[in-house]
């Protein structure tokens, strides 16, 4: 993978930290409902507002999703005990996070990136979110505003943070981590993996270096909210310490703020960051260790993880897959529709129809994809495979289908995409070879080139109507018989 | 108080005496002697009534209140009460009122038992004369110029005063037993874990337990066997149910094996030791056998205990910032204002005590500090459980000394923390142990004897708690 923009003889080293909320009932120290757009200070108790007093206990389902995550990621999971991260902030109630330090839930694992590409993952652990500051007035930023209002909905929401090693080499690799990595917490339950509302939230340590040479000086990179800002502030970041290592000066290790309105990485006063965080262990909690039963129930319920389920699909294809194939496979786990796809197959439509029409069609109306009879998709599918629709046709009726169901013969039929009969379709080419002569005489020449033209004019002509397979075999018939 | 709690209550199941009538006699007495004592920073008398009321209805009814029925009890005010102030005894919680009861609150109402008032205590917990409270210094009954101890002093005061027979209190390093011991009344730390700590405001988690002061040893264990149990909202909560103690007081002590710890008796005034002596002789005459054993890992448990306590401490109290409760100073920014709060709103003990728990804790100085004050504290806990593979239970002193005059120790933090040198060593370990009145000094003022047992161990310390007390020579000298 190469960044379009990199300076030759420079690499990148990159490392990400993932933020995962886990979709627990509660949060993960109290019973308080853990729910996202809830009116401000609503879903607060005294333990998650900290109240003095006031104690946590262990959610036992964010403990297991945490295990769920750690197995997905193919990491040892090990007895491990809770810190208390010590640092004044308003939105933290207790003014310290209950996190893990050094014996973490998950240590060590991997993820294999669909391109093959593996990145290992140093550890995955348990902590609690904050809550949520809004600065209001001035500048709204947090130096400048004139007052900041705090909502604690978010404090005490179960956390899993999960750290790669800095194996990513590349702005594109850092997305396509992000994305399988989301796909694998989608996968597993653990998360809803939905960016825009913070369930999964992504900061990258970025450096570089020139060939060859040792570790550079890292910069951690926050308020990445999207795909497309983790890629473009990924890329700003490096192209920016490779200009300050160019002009002779050097990288000054900080956390820097991804500004997208502006597209660049701006530094947060580093003052801030000389935290002594005193981690020791919490001592209203108790270790937390789930036994060999625990663990091997939740190993054996993890369904399939993406990866497989990609290589599944593509088994289904047979044979080499094309790169748009590819695409469409990885398109399909991701919009998790491999169902749509093997049942269809499994009802005989052929499997690499079903999977263009599940990534293209079915995906774009993602919403309304678990109603789709899966019955009924087959049948369309090998109508047009059959060549009874052309494609054109079959998409129509297919987005018929998808938002009012029925029997799609009869959804055809009453569009009026009656097949074109033999006879007209004879006619409907012979007029479109009698129009284009030029044309004509190359294809009979053997440039296959202008098959595809013809081929069009003829679509045209029928609106559409005719189909496309119909259409190559009466070209390639009246060119054998021109030729004999 | 005329009458034991469990005598009170007794009195109001059987409908002899109204629970109104045993509140009333109650609020009368702390009326007329607690502006001179002040163990109470609020007292409840109107809530107080109308529970009451609703106890006196209750019996009236024919239904059982339960063990405490009609028993007026004082809280220590770092235990939560909803609606009603919890302060801590400190400027930064002035005006906070709790929106929950803690579980200890809880499980005396359910028994039958009427708060009264809430007592004054040490800033935080942090201290052992009662004299860091915001709110001015509680004086021991037995000699007003005197501290009653802390940091439950208030709670220690007003069951030695006469206002309530019950109270409860909180010990993190000794501020049950060592304030039970100056005024001259019985004090008991519970195993760790016995008794939920949800609603208590937080000194040092792992070493803060809440446990019962009263005048008389049966008393202290009918309260126990209220508040103690499984409480799913304390995860430091032992599964175990509550220890069965009433039956165990009165069983003596016969072919007992009872170690007295050298260490907890050797540095103690002389008077002190004579009556932790007298003690052990007379243990032995009830059939114990008796014998002297030295631990002597206690040396270093108050040095452990003088670093794990504020480490704990400087992050329980970070929450205290103004932002949501409590007192708040304006100041331009949020950092200002977080400092501008603390530094009005905390006192010196604590000021100071957080400053040694950062110390302690920071990056560099963890090791030499924290991680190895924790590994004098298993070595503490190897003490303890060499000895008990001989004995059954310790005895020693409860506090070097009698109580000392106020303003004595202000001006020395060392002095003061030394208070705590006999009572730190079960809460490092987590064990239980008990305060018991044995006599008092030339100068008539009380002396305390401790008892100690294993963890779990609470009916064997309530057999020697109760022996002692059979034993303990009769109350003498200035009586409040």
């Amino acid at each position: 993978m190469s960044d379009v923009g990199l300076a030759p003889d420079w690499e990148m080293v990159i490392g990400l930290e993932v933020h995962c909320e886990l979709a627990t009932r509660t949060k993960l120290f109290c019973g308080c409902p853990n729910v996202f757009g809830d009116e401000p200070n609503t879903n607060v108790c005294p333990v998650c507002l900290g109240l003095p007093g006031s104690l946590p206990v262990l959610n036992r389902q964010a403990v297991e999703l945490a295990m769920r995550i750690g197995a997905a990621l193919r990491c040892e999971i090990r007895p491990s005990i809770f810190h208390r991260k010590n640092y004044f902030y308003p939105d933290m109630p207790k003014d310290f996070q209950i996190s893990q330090y050094d014996a973490p839930i998950n240590l060590g694992g991997r993820l294999e990136l669909p391109d093959g590409s593996v990145v290992r993952i140093e550890r995955a652990h348990i902590e609690e979110d904050t809550g949520k500051t809004t600065h209001i007035g001035g500048t709204g930023r947090i130096g400048g505003a004139d007052y900041a209002l705090v909502d604690y909905n978010r404090a005490g929401v179960p956390l899993v943070e999960i750290v790669s090693a800095p194996d990513i080499v590349s702005a594109a690799q850092a997305r396509a981590y992000a994305g399988e990595l989301r796909s694998i917490l989608v996968a597993t339950g653990a998360s809803d993996g939905r960016m825009e509302e913070g369930s999964m939230r992504v900061d990258a340590n970025v450096s570089v270096r020139r060939a060859g040479e040792g570790l550079g000086t890292r910069c951690e990179i926050k308020n990445l909210n999207s795909m497309r800002s983790l890629t473009r502030a990924i890329g700003f970041e490096a192209d920016r310490q490779i200009a300050l290592l160019e002009a002779g000066d050097r990288v000054v290790q900080e956390t820097r703020h991804w500004d997208e309105g502006q597209g660049r990485t701006l530094s947060m006063r580093s003052k801030e960051e000389a935290n002594d965080y005193r981690y020791f262990p919490e001592p209203d909690l108790v270790p937390l260790a789930p036994d060999s039963h625990w663990r091997a129930e939740v190993a054996a319920s993890l369904g399939p993880m993406p990866a497989a389920r990609r290589a599944a699909l593509v088994a289904l294809l047979g044979g080499d897959p094309s790169p748009a194939q590819i695409d469409q496979v990885r398109s399909v786990v991701a919009s998790d529709l491999d169902d749509v796809v093997t049942s269809a197959c499994e009802r005989g439509a052929p499997a690499p129809l079903a999977l263009a029409r599940t990534a293209n069609e079915v995906a774009a109306s993602a919403e309304r994809a678990p109603k789709l009879d899966p019955e009924r998709f087959a049948k369309l599918l090998l109508l047009e495979a059959g060549g009874e629709l052309s494609a054109t046709q079959a998409k129509d009726v297919l987005a018929e289908l998808l938002v009012s169901g029925g029997e799609p013969a009869e959804i055809a039929r009453s569009m009026g995409l009656e097949s074109m009969g033999d006879d007209a379709l004879a006619q409907a080419v012979a007029e479109v070879v009698a129009a284009n002569p030029a044309q004509w005489e190359k294809f009979l020449a053997g440039d296959q080139k202008v098959s595809g033209f013809l081929t069009g004019q003829v679509m045209r002509a029928t609106g559409g109507k005719a189909n496309g397979k119909a259409v190559a075999a009466e070209l390639a018939r009246l060119r054998s018989a021109a030729n004999t | 108080m005329n009458g034991s709690a469990i005598a009170l209550a007794s009195e109001v199941r059987s409908g002899d005496r109204s629970a109104r009538d045993v509140v009333e006699e109650a609020l009368a007495k702390i009326a007329a002697g607690d502006p001179e004592i002040h163990a109470f920073v609020e007292v409840l008398a109107d809530r107080a009534l109308d529970r009451a009321d609703e106890i006196d209805r209750a019996v009236a009814s024919g239904s059982d209140p339960g063990p405490l029925a009609g028993v007026p009890v004082a809280l220590k005010d770092n235990l939560c009460t909803a609606g009603i102030p919890t302060t801590c005894s400190s400027k930064i919680l002035e005006g906070w009122r709790p929106p929950y009861d803690a579980t200890v609150v809880e499980r005396l109402r359910a028994a039958g038992a009427i708060v009264v008032g809430k007592t004054n205590m040490d800033e935080f917990a942090m201290g052992s004369s009662t004299e860091n409270s915001c709110s001015g210094p509680t004086r021991n009954p037995h000699d007003h110029d005197r501290v009653p101890g802390g940091s439950s002093g208030g709670s220690a005061a007003a069951v030695a005063a006469g206002f309530v027979p019950l109270a409860l209190g909180s010990d993190t390093g000794g501020s049950i037993r060592q304030p039970a011991a100056l005024c001259g009344v019985v004090g008991m730390k519970p195993t760790y874990g016995v008794v939920s700590r949800y609603g208590l405001v937080a000194f040092a988690s792992s070493l803060d337990q809440i446990g019962p002061l009263s005048a008389s040893v049966a008393d202290a264990a009918v309260t126990l066997e209220v508040i103690a149990g499984h409480d799913h909202r304390d995860s430091t909560s032992l599964e175990a149910p509550a220890p069965d103690v009433v039956a165990a007081v009165d069983r003596g002590v016969e072919g007992k094996r009872i170690g007295l710890v050298t260490e907890l008796v050797d540095r103690t005034d002389p008077d002190v030791a004579a009556r932790v002596r007298q003690a052990a002789d007379a243990l032995a005459a009830a059939g114990a056998e008796v014998e002297e054993v030295s631990i002597p890992q206690f040396r270093y448990g108050l040095a452990a205990y003088y670093l794990i306590a504020p480490a704990e401490a400087s992050s329980n109290l970070a929450r205290f910032d103004g932002v949501r409760y409590g007192l708040r100073v304006d100041a331009p920014d949020v950092a200002a204002m977080n400092v501008a709060t603390r530094t009005a709103g905390f006192g010196p003990e604590v000021k100071r005590r957080i400053m040694l728990g950062t110390y302690a804790l920071s990056a560099g100085y963890y090791d030499a500090y924290y991680a190895k004050a924790q590994r004098v504290r298993t070595l503490v806990s190897d003490g303890f459980a060499y000895a008990y593979t001989r004995f059954d239970g310790l005895l020693g002193a409860t506090t070097p000394t009698t109580a000392f005059a106020i303003g004595d120790r202000t001006d020395d933090p060392l002095a003061m923390y030394l208070s705590d040198t006999c009572t730190v060593p079960a809460n490092l370990a987590g064990h239980p142990a008990i305060s018991v009145p044995f006599g008092t000094d030339q100068g008539g003022l009380p002396v305390g004897v401790q008892a100690l047992a294993p963890a779990l161990g609470e009916p064997m310390l309530f057999a020697l708690a109760g022996a002692l007390e059979r034993a303990a020579p009769e109350p003498g000298g200035r009586n409040p």
